[in-house]
């Protein structure tokens, strides 16, 4: 939408030639000298010893996409993307709604509640932005700090509470997993899995599925979510090069908040971060400034575009800041400075940058805030104690869903085993005895008929 | 001393003693995410203790780098259960290096440090057990102590032993367990068990967190509360139960275990894994060659199921000392 498609299209065309590997003469490029090229490829024979860097020709780094400046105005000349007012009010209170889930459910943590959680606390342009430039149903991989995707998707706080809780009505994982583990088919969002970086080639798997559905191809793309620190793992390159190379339409969207847990990007690559190797895998790169809501969601729906219009992976850098601690594991002030954090929250909020354009369009005021915050408080506490006096799945859950089809016996027979020892010591055992009581049927499912159990 | 202080312990006491030794791994630098190397960057500096980025087929193919050079490479894996990524790197790379120069090259120099099984609110990929997984890799060490004093002994053994060495330490011990630790230099020998407390009735065998709950099931044998007390026989509750801890996996101490089997003819296994392919199977394989004759029952094992670790069903899955308990009376009964 920022260009003209004919302009595009040569470019497509251009890069087509480009790549192609060919045993004819090669068409020789104006810029070339008298040397000739390697006879299959376009490399161009040179007699000059040159090393090389980067991937801008002239050094420098590679250039962050702003639409909005730290006030939320459109900067000179800025290309800014087509959105109206009803749209833009849906980003805006969804930027809002993420923070107010995160610090309800971080507290519940604190006080026990929950066994543990991790917040998106300054990234809620990059989530969102993201977000809204998909199609709803474009298959989400996400890392984990990208709860924000469902919520604009209309995952509802009632889902979000119960696979935190890990209640009966989790159907992200029937409390197997650990919180912030969702997941839903009906969202296009695959379950969220621990080991990092495992999701990235997948996605290319996904993407690549959709060209072989009929009614999806050239029509949704898979959309990948990692981290910078997760962009380190070998998987990370396996899925990058599989995505340009088969192709498969996958869009990746790596999130760099400026650590890995305490591990800042410094020294997470020495190279230009992570949009610095969407050129080696021939793919359609750029980065944009991960706290501009606008420009993200400006840059993934141009990147998106190119995603399904060629059929091959492209990669977005957001450049973003992980405000809060990695998680309630951690305490982040043990590697970097409370000052710094206050620094960016003050100087950068990406919240405060979208609601100033807002204002200044005439779509917000002062009092639509106070308001908004209050309703977004009271439904976020109320799915939460909603949620709070659930019981957990029943307790025949933990054998399911490790194979489909028929059971094997070994399964069974360790039911089995289970249940015999609970017949034993179910009522006598105290610690026994206390944790059924948090299942659903508390267990009878398993003693009453363990046989179709 | 508690466990992370103990590990830290060794780890300076190898940096200080072995000027080749170097200490990298994800978050490492600042302490570690369980603060087993808290203060080591400071004190030796960030050349010797470093912050990989975040790949662990990377880290351990570094470490072998390393150790190939005759270098002492101390590598962390942030948690046993994201240890599969460097599985390649372990298994086909480490475990082989010697055999595969014919002696010329090898790894010896290579420790990977890695926390091990459940917490009790891990779910599937914060409270594994892959010890088992690595029973084949010939060429390996495996190491698991149960104490801040083993932890130490153990640990500076396995990084001078002239093989690799995977050493998972109990993530629970790391700050529940506490000891006198000596402060001094001190190793204790891989390869062999410990007998906790020698017993003639049955053999009780387990490594890592599991032998607490195994001491709990002991007491709970002789002493039982009131509402345990109908299902333990007075008969059986004076039995005289061997504990042991098998300490390394791989190669284990095969001749404490028979030796131990022999006498007691009853043998109850105990691990966090589940049942299929676990280290239990194949210590129950050569427990029934070896003893045949002399078994009073079959070979038990109490162990995870053969399904991941569901989050809110993990007191149901380990196997707690209720389920060691039974597992005992069962065998005696036989
Ligand atoms: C394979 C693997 N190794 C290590 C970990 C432990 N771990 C969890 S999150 C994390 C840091 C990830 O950082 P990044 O990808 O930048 O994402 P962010 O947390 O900043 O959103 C680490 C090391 C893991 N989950 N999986
Ligand atoms: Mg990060």
């Amino acid at each position: 939408m920022f260009r003209p498609a004919a302009r595009l299209l040569v470019r497509r065309s251009l890069l087509r030639s480009s790549r192609a590997i060919t045993t004819a003469t090669p068409q020789v490029p104006a810029h070339a000298d008298t040397h000739g090229h390697l006879p299959s490829s376009h490399s161009r024979i040179t007699s000059k010893l040159r090393f090389f860097n980067s991937v801008m020709e002239d050094g420098e780094q590679i250039p962050t996409y702003r639409v909005l400046d730290s006030v939320g105005k459109p900067l000179e000349g800025a290309e800014v993307p087509e959105i109206d007012e009803a749209f833009a009010r849906k980003i805006y209170e969804n930027m809002v709604l993420l923070p107010t889930l995160d610090t309800l459910l971080y507290n519940v943590q604190r006080q026990g509640k929950i066994s543990f959680y991790m917040t998106a606390y300054g990234e809620e342009a990059t989530i969102l932005g993201s977000a809204a430039a998909l199609a709803n149903d474009d298959e989400v991989l996400a890392q984990y700090r990208e709860a924000g995707v469902l919520l604009w998707r209309g995952f509802s706080l009632d889902a979000i509470m119960a696979q935190c809780l890990g209640n009966h009505e989790d159907l992200s994982s029937k409390g197997k997993q650990m919180p912030v583990h969702f997941g839903s088919p009906e969202h296009h969002f695959l379950t969220i899995s621990s080991p990092l970086a495992t999701q990235i080639p997948q996605a290319a798997g996904v993407g690549y599925a959709l060209t072989r559905i009929p009614s999806r191809r050239g029509r949704n793309v898979a959309v990948c979510y990692m981290g910078e620190g997760a962009a380190s793992e070998g998987d990370f390159h396996a899925g990058m090069l599989l995505a340009s190379t088969i192709p498969s339409p996958t869009l990746f969207i790596a999130r760099n908040n400026g650590f890995a847990i305490s591990t800042p990007s410094t020294e997470q690559y020495h190279g230009d971060g992570i949009a610095a190797r969407g050129p080696g895998y021939g793919m359609w790169t750029v980065r944009v400034d991960g706290n501009d809501v606008l420009a993200v969601l400006g840059a993934v729906r141009e990147a998106r575009r190119r995603c399904v219009e060629d059929g091959r992976g492209v990669l977005v850098e957001a450049m973003t800041y992980r405000v809060g601690h990695h998680s309630t594991s951690d305490d982040s002030f043990a590697y970097r400075a409370r000052q710094e954090v206050e620094d960016r929250k003050r100087v950068d909020n990406p919240i405060a940058r979208f609601r100033l354009y807002m204002e200044s369009r005439g779509w917000w005021s002062k009092e639509e805030e106070e308001l908004l915050k209050t309703r977004l408080k009271q439904d976020v506490l109320k799915a939460f104690k909603r949620a709070e006096g659930l019981q957990r799945h029943e307790l025949k859950e933990m054998f399911t869903d490790v194979y489909g089809g028929e059971e094997p016996w070994n399964i069974k027979e360790q039911r089995e085993e289970l249940v015999g020892l609970l017949k034993k010591y179910g009522n006598d055992w105290e610690p026994w005895r206390n944790e059924l009581a948090r299942f659903k049927g508390k267990g009878q499912e398993l003693l009453g008929d363990s046989k179709s159990a | 001393m508690n466990t992370f202080q103990a590990v830290r312990d060794a780890l300076s006491i190898a940096l200080l003693k072995d000027d080749t030794a170097v200490i990298f791994g994800e978050d490492i630098a600042f302490g570690g995410v369980f603060r087993c190397t808290m203060g080591l960057a400071e004190e030796f500096g960030r050349e010797r203790v470093f912050n990989t980025p975040l790949t662990e087929q990377g880290i351990v193919g570094f470490g072998i780098g390393l150790a190939a050079m005759g270098q002492t490479a101390i590598a962390e894996i942030q948690f046993a259960d994201y240890i599969y990524p460097a599985f390649d790197q372990l298994v086909n790379e480490a475990a082989k290096f010697r055999y595969r120069s014919g002696g010329q090259f090898d790894v010896g120099g290579l420790t990977v440090r890695c926390p091990t099984m459940s917490v009790g609110h891990g779910g599937l990929y914060h409270s594994q057990s892959p010890e088992g997984f690595f029973m084949g890799a010939a060429g390996l060490k495996v190491v698991i102590p149960r104490s801040p004093i083993q932890a130490k002994g153990l640990l500076l053994a396995s990084i001078r032993d002239p093989n690799p060495v995977i050493f998972m330490e109990p993530k629970v011990l790391y700050r529940s367990a506490v000891e006198q630790v000596p402060v001094d230099d001190f190793e204790l020998p891989l390869s062999r068990a410990d007998i906790l407390k020698p017993g003639s009735d049955l053999t009780l065998l387990s490594w890592g967190t599991p032998l607490y709950h195994c001491e709990t099931a002991l007491h709970m044998l002789s002493a039982p509360p009131p509402s345990l007390e109908p299902h333990i026989p007075q008969s059986l509750r004076s039995a005289n139960i061997e504990l042991i801890d098998l300490k390394t996996i791989l190669p284990w101490d095969v001749e404490s275990v028979v030796e131990s089997v022999k006498k007691t003819g009853r043998l109850v296994i105990v691990h966090e894994a589940g049942m299929t392919a676990g280290v239990g199977a194949e210590i129950g394989a050569v427990v029934q060659d070896k003893c045949f004759l002399k078994l009073d029952a079959p070979v038990k094992r109490i162990t995870g199921w053969d399904t991941p670790v569901g989050l809110q069903f993990e007191k149901f899955y380990i196997p707690d000392s209720i389920r060691i308990l039974d597992g005992i009376l069962e065998t005696l009964k036989y």
